[in-house]
């Protein structure tokens, strides 16, 4: 077949696929309700999935993007997987000391501790159970993004005198002094006495938790309550976002020194910086995404069975129509090309439908819930090009059915 | 000559029995003429129509086709032969239900790669010939009976077919729209093209120049009219 005498026949078979959905409307509008809400649902899914990576990767940048840990195990690890890391020597302050002396890459070194579910009281109030107590040296705030909304954090005199004072967040301060200004009171935190001398700024949440729940007291007050026989986490800040790199470098090699790990040997401790987090989160939504379109691929499955249907019943009541056509000229191949058009072409509305609503849908759960509106063009392109192979592969049959009818018997079809 | 057949035989297997159609026809029909095959059923006058019209081939034989031996072509060569060799006229008209007059006369154009512009102007130009111009862009159901037989006349001339062959063209009419279609054909007739009927009604047969009268398979009677 000529290119020219392709297009004549596709606009043909365009214009004869768009009449018979026009007079077949509720019929075709249900054939394509499959099309429709598989592909919606691709899109809509992934819309979510991509707006709430987006989110998280915002929220990953505040943590600051030039800071990284240092701690004795691996971030993503099961509790079987930790006895395996359970031999390693704990993380100490006096490391965090040769970090800070040692490394010209590094602005600041935090050493820090964290104790988990405690009940924060004042008076005859009390926070719920849910709350984090945190020990830190002044470097703690900045290597954290927490910013001082009132009062003052402690300083290192407070942290030599193992003082007992506390920098608290907005949600111990809502709970505790709905009416009062909290700056020198004094509250019970994990049944001990503090001296509140600073308020944290408010910071919302991160991956869905409060992040507003923090009780932050001198490192040393912290080992003195409980116990300096634990390995501490250190936040080191790069001079730089371009030296985080010779960073962590610096402070690898200066902490294999002082823990005097053989050449040759794995690190003894983990780095990790929000990057790494970023990774790992992103591999898990790679498999929810995959998981998702597998479970959509399903519903895609039964949309093309529906197309299939609706072409062998238009098929059998236009038996005469293909006799006709043969009669008059119409080859094999041009009867199939025609039925194979028109099941794409069907198939092609309901998905375009589909993206429409998909994204819409998406925009509006973003509109209703924190997560950020996101509109996955590859997403889109590919529920598009699943729709035309879904037309072809359940047109295919249909079409091939009508091209073998015999001419004679068609055009006597009643 | 037009059309040529010779020795044709045309055989249909039933399970284990064979029917035999078409028992060794011979039949030669000149450029410009009026032919009528006539016969009562099972004569295989059906048989011999599709054979003609290139909608099948024969079991043996050959039948020569405007110059070209059209007896063992594949599909796709016969499409092509139908498309530019025959314009087929059927009783109950045959016309796309949802599709404009217009339209209906232009689908033949369209299987051959006719542009659009040329193809509107063709399919224009037969309408004016069987007097439907006014009324291209009405649908079948909106014309009367006589009116959708002279659309599938129109679509049976636009691509200048060697024969037109007509398939009792006047069996879904009223006498008198019937006798308005035999006229229709006598000018075309008048005009060059060559016509082949298929009727069993003697009165119509009677508008041919040349009755052709079948019966088991074989030709009975040839004889002028």
């Amino acid at each position: 077949m000529r290119a020219s005498e392709f297009v004549v026949q596709l606009r043909e078979n365009l214009v004869i696929a768009l009449d018979v959905i026009r007079n077949h409307k509720m019929r075709s509008f249900l054939t394509l309700l499959g099309v429709i809400i598989g592909v919606m649902s691709i899109i809509g899914v992934q819309s979510l999935i991509e707006g709430f990576q987006k989110s998280i990767h915002q929220q990953m940048e505040q943590l600051g993007a030039n800071v990284f840990q240092v701690q004795k195990f691996p971030v993503n690890i099961g509790h079987d997987e930790r006895d395996k890391y359970r031999n390693r020597k704990d993380i100490t302050w006096e490391h965090a000391k040769a970090i800070e002396k040692y490394c010209t890459a590094v602005e600041r070194v935090g050493p820090e501790a964290w104790h988990f579910e405690i009940i924060v009281k004042y008076r005859d109030r009390k926070t719920s159970p849910m709350n984090v107590m945190a020990g830190g040296t002044p470097e703690f705030f900045a290597n954290n993004s927490y910013f001082i909304d009132g009062g003052r954090a402690f300083s290192e005199v407070d942290v030599q005198q193992k003082a007992d004072v506390a920098v608290i967040g907005k949600d111990i301060i809502d709970a505790l002094f709905p009416f009062e200004d909290p700056l020198g009171k004094f509250i019970l935190a994990d049944g001990r006495r503090y001296q509140v001398i600073g308020t944290l700024e408010e910071m919302g949440s991160r991956f869905g938790n409060s992040e507003d729940n923090k009780v932050v007291i001198p490192l040393s007050t912290f080992l003195k309550y409980y116990g300096s026989y634990r390995s501490l986490n250190i936040t080191v800040q790069a001079t730089s976002v371009d030296m985080m790199e010779t960073a962590q470098e610096q402070v690898i090699g200066v902490l294999r020194a002082v823990r005097k790990v053989p050449p040759g040997e794995d690190n003894d401790f983990e780095i990790w910086t929000s990057n790494s987090l970023i990774k790992s989160f992103n591999d898990i939504t790679r498999a929810v995404r995959i998981g998702a379109l597998v479970i959509v691929s399903f519903s895609l499955l039964v949309a093309g069975i529906g197309i299939m249907n609706i072409m062998l019943v238009s098929i059998r009541e236009r038996t005469r129509e293909i006799g006709v056509r043969m009669a008059i000229g119409a080859k094999r191949g041009d009867i199939r090309m025609q039925f194979l058009i028109e099941a794409i072409f069907l198939s092609v509305i309901g998905g375009l439908f589909g993206i429409l609503i998909g994204v819409g849908l998406g925009q509006l759960i973003a509109l209703i819930s924190p997560v950020p509106a996101a509109i996955p063009v590859f997403t889109i392109l590919l529920g598009f090009v699943v729709c035309v192979a879904v037309g072809v592969i359940f047109g295919v049959v249909p079409a091939v059915k009508a091209s073998k009818m015999d001419p004679i018997t068609a055009l006597r079809y009643e | 000559m037009m059309i040529e057949l010779k020795e044709i035989n045309k055989d249909y297997h039933l399970g284990l029995e064979t029917v035999h159609a078409l028992r060794g026809v011979d039949l030669n029909i000149d450029n410009n003429e009026y032919v009528a095959i006539m016969g009562p059923s099972g004569s295989g006058k059906s048989t011999l129509m599709n054979l003609l019209g290139c909608l099948d081939t024969p079991s043996s034989g050959l039948y020569m086709l405007n110059g070209s031996d059209v007896s063992d072509m594949d599909d796709n060569a016969l499409a092509e032969i139908r498309n530019r060799e025959i314009g087929f006229v059927f009783q109950n008209f045959n016309l796309l239900p949802r599709a404009s007059a217009l339209h209906n006369v232009e689908l033949p154009l369209i299987y051959n790669g006719t542009p659009s512009s040329k193809r509107r102007d063709l399919a224009e130009e037969a309408l004016t010939k069987v007097g439907l111009k006014d009324r291209m862009h009405h649908r079948p159901n909106e014309l009367s009976g006589g009116q959708r037989q002279r659309v599938a006349v129109a679509r049976a001339l636009v691509n200048n077919p060697s024969i037109i062959l007509a398939d009792e063209p006047t069996g879904n009419l009223d006498t008198r729209t019937g006798d308005e279609i035999m006229d229709l054909f006598e000018t075309l007739h008048d005009n060059g093209n060559t016509i082949i009927l298929v009727t069993h009604e003697e009165y119509i047969a009677e508008h041919s120049d040349r009755i052709i009268r079948l019966r088991d398979g074989r030709v009975e009677r040839d004889e002028a009219v």
